[in-house]
């Protein structure tokens, strides 16, 4: 009977208004991404099932949930990475200033929106100087003292400057794992983005590198907007202004970080942080 | 340690050692004895002259195949022309876009045609070029050589690109690189050193070809002048010249056979060294 009355309240959840915005109230033209009702597919497979959750501008908000519940998904939406998947599709609207970027082009929309991928993976043929330089290189800039300025602008923002200054031109591959994974930030950083997507950044780190990562993503905020997936809750909770929590590919409670970690309004959320189910 | 097991399982482990380290050793005892033979029976014909004068009537001795060694490097160049070109492009419609119904049939049938007889593919080209145009020529030559290379470059290709992470087409294409780009500045130049094997392959094959030669590029005593004439080639002046009754040919005709080793031997070398990839994966 309870299990009964468990499944019936998980269906007026997601029966609630869809849009969910956090509570402070905010001005809509403060939201730099705002996703209305995107459903996103495998094949037939359903990933996402409408999800609507407004990001605010210069904050970082994190999206938690177990493995398969869609937010690494969600996030690929966002900067038009998941239709590059064979037989990936998706409905509804992703709004970036307010535009559709579903009605712009791809690579545009790429280039106003990085991202930062769970493994690190500078490419090998290159340097470390050639990483960061690819995104403005491969886009047509050849001016050696522009790029100059970049690179290393791009590499102190990083905070990987000191630490590889002095071999920025030995491979890309022969740094460390953590060293890879702010490279491969610098990278992203030097297109000049808006909006920087991250997918476990730091999962396949160790907790130095990790605290790095982190300290990283608070200096960033205030340039950039920042959406990051993550399995680990003390990051969500140390890194991130807003938080949303996933399960099956349905949004269940997007709130303020410290809100949702500490007076969760849905059960499910609380059983999940809580470490009871997931 | 006086475990019988254990003593066993090292004995297990070293045998297959050794099995593994003597075939690898094998493998390789063709190629020393190929060098090693063709080297001591041509020898006698492997002088100055070999390398810079033309071939002599019959009845003369002496002369050389000057003619003819840069005759197969220039069905070489005609060959890769044709072959690298239209072999990496597909190669790269397969891996990177092959994944419909023409695309398997691509795949097929590069496998069939990898299998035809070369003398099957040199009749073609006879019928299709020299026929038409009246004359043997080293372009026909060179086009015969080209089809011979196509799928052995396509199929190589094409899974050397398959093997580039896809993590890094995802990197590129998050920086808002376009496809193309990413397709040829960053998945094409990870997979560079597995294609230029799959190349050297190929180009190694198409200088050792004799039979499809005979009926495009034929062969020529003479310098050539002209790339839409008959033009000389080591394979058929050691087809030619290894049947023939005098001894002093057949001496040229083993020098020829290693002077063709070692181009390929040489080029492969160099190709190498010249597109080393700068940072090797750790």
């Amino acid at each position: 009977m309870e299990e009964l009355l468990e499944q019936e309240k998980v269906k007026i959840i997601t029966r609630e208004p869809k849009l969910h915005v956090p509570k402070k109230p905010e001005h809509p033209m403060n939201f730099k991404i705002i996703a209305r009702d995107v459903k996103a597919y495998f094949g037939n497979t359903l990933a996402l099932n409408g999800i609507s959750l407004s990001i605010p501008k210069n904050s970082v908000v994190s999206i938690i949930g177990p493995s398969g519940c869609g937010k690494s998904t969600f996030l690929r939406s966002i900067n038009r990475m998941h239709e590059t998947v064979p037989g990936a599709r998706m409905t509804g609207e992703i709004l970036l200033d307010g535009q559709n970027i579903y009605l712009m082009d791809a690579v545009r929309v790429r280039r106003r929106i990085g991202m930062v991928f769970q493994k690190p993976n500078p490419f090998p043929t290159m340097s470390i100087y050639d990483n960061v330089a690819a995104g403005l290189k491969l886009n047509g800039i050849r001016s050696r003292a522009r790029l100059d300025e970049v690179v290393e602008k791009s590499l102190r923002r990083a905070a990987l400057w000191d630490e590889v200054k002095d071999v920025i031109d030995k491979g890309g591959m022969s740094i460390s794992g953590g060293q890879q994974q702010r490279l491969c930030i610098a990278r992203t950083l030097a297109v000049n983005p808006e909006v920087i997507l991250m997918d476990e950044p730091a999962s396949a780190l160790d907790p130095i590198s990790t605290a790095k990562i982190e300290e990283l993503i608070h200096e960033l905020k205030h340039d950039y907007t920042i959406v990051i997936v993550t399995h680990n809750m003390q990051q969500a909770a140390r890194v991130s202004d807003y938080t949303a929590f996933f399960y099956l590919g349905e949004l269940v409670e997007y709130d303020q970080t410290t809100r949702l970690f500490t007076a969760p309004s849905k059960k499910q959320t609380e059983e999940y942080i809580t470490g009871r189910f997931g | 340690m006086h475990n019988i097991r254990l003593t066993l399982r090292l004995l297990k482990s070293k045998t297959m050692y050794v099995l593994a380290a003597l075939s690898a050793l094998i493998a390789i005892i063709p190629l020393i004895l190929i060098f090693y033979h063709t080297l001591s029976l041509g020898i006698s014909a492997l002088n100055w002259d070999f390398f810079t004068k033309l071939p002599k009537p019959v009845g003369e001795t002496g002369g050389g195949l000057a003619n003819a060694i840069v005759g197969t490097l220039i069905l070489i160049g005609l060959g890769s022309t044709v072959g690298v070109p239209v072999g990496i492009g597909a190669g790269i419609y397969l891996a990177e876009f092959g994944n419909n119904k023409f695309a398997s049939a691509v795949r097929f049938l590069a496998d069939v045609l990898n299998g035809v007889p070369s003398i099957v593919t040199g009749v073609v080209a006879y019928s299709l070029l020299v026929l038409p145009m009246k004359r043997f020529s080293a372009y026909a030559g060179g086009i015969a050589l080209g089809i011979l290379m196509i799928p052995v470059i396509t199929r190589t290709t094409e899974e050397m690109l398959k093997m580039v992470p896809q993590s890094y087409r995802e990197a590129a294409l998050a920086l808002g690189i376009p496809r193309w780009k990413t397709t040829i500045r960053i998945v094409l130049r990870t997979a560079l050193g597995g294609i230029i094997t799959g190349i050297m392959l190929s180009v190694a094959r198409a200088a050792g070809e004799t039979a499809p030669l005979l009926f495009t590029s034929l062969n020529n005593r003479f310098w050539h002048t002209r790339l839409d004439q008959p033009i000389a080639s080591l394979t058929v002046f050691i087809y030619n010249y290894g049947v023939s009754p005098f001894d002093d040919w057949i001496a040229q005709a083993w020098g020829g056979a290693f002077v063709l080793i070692a181009i390929i031997f040489v080029l492969s070398i160099i190709v190498r060294m010249s597109t080393q990839r700068r940072f090797q994966e750790n």
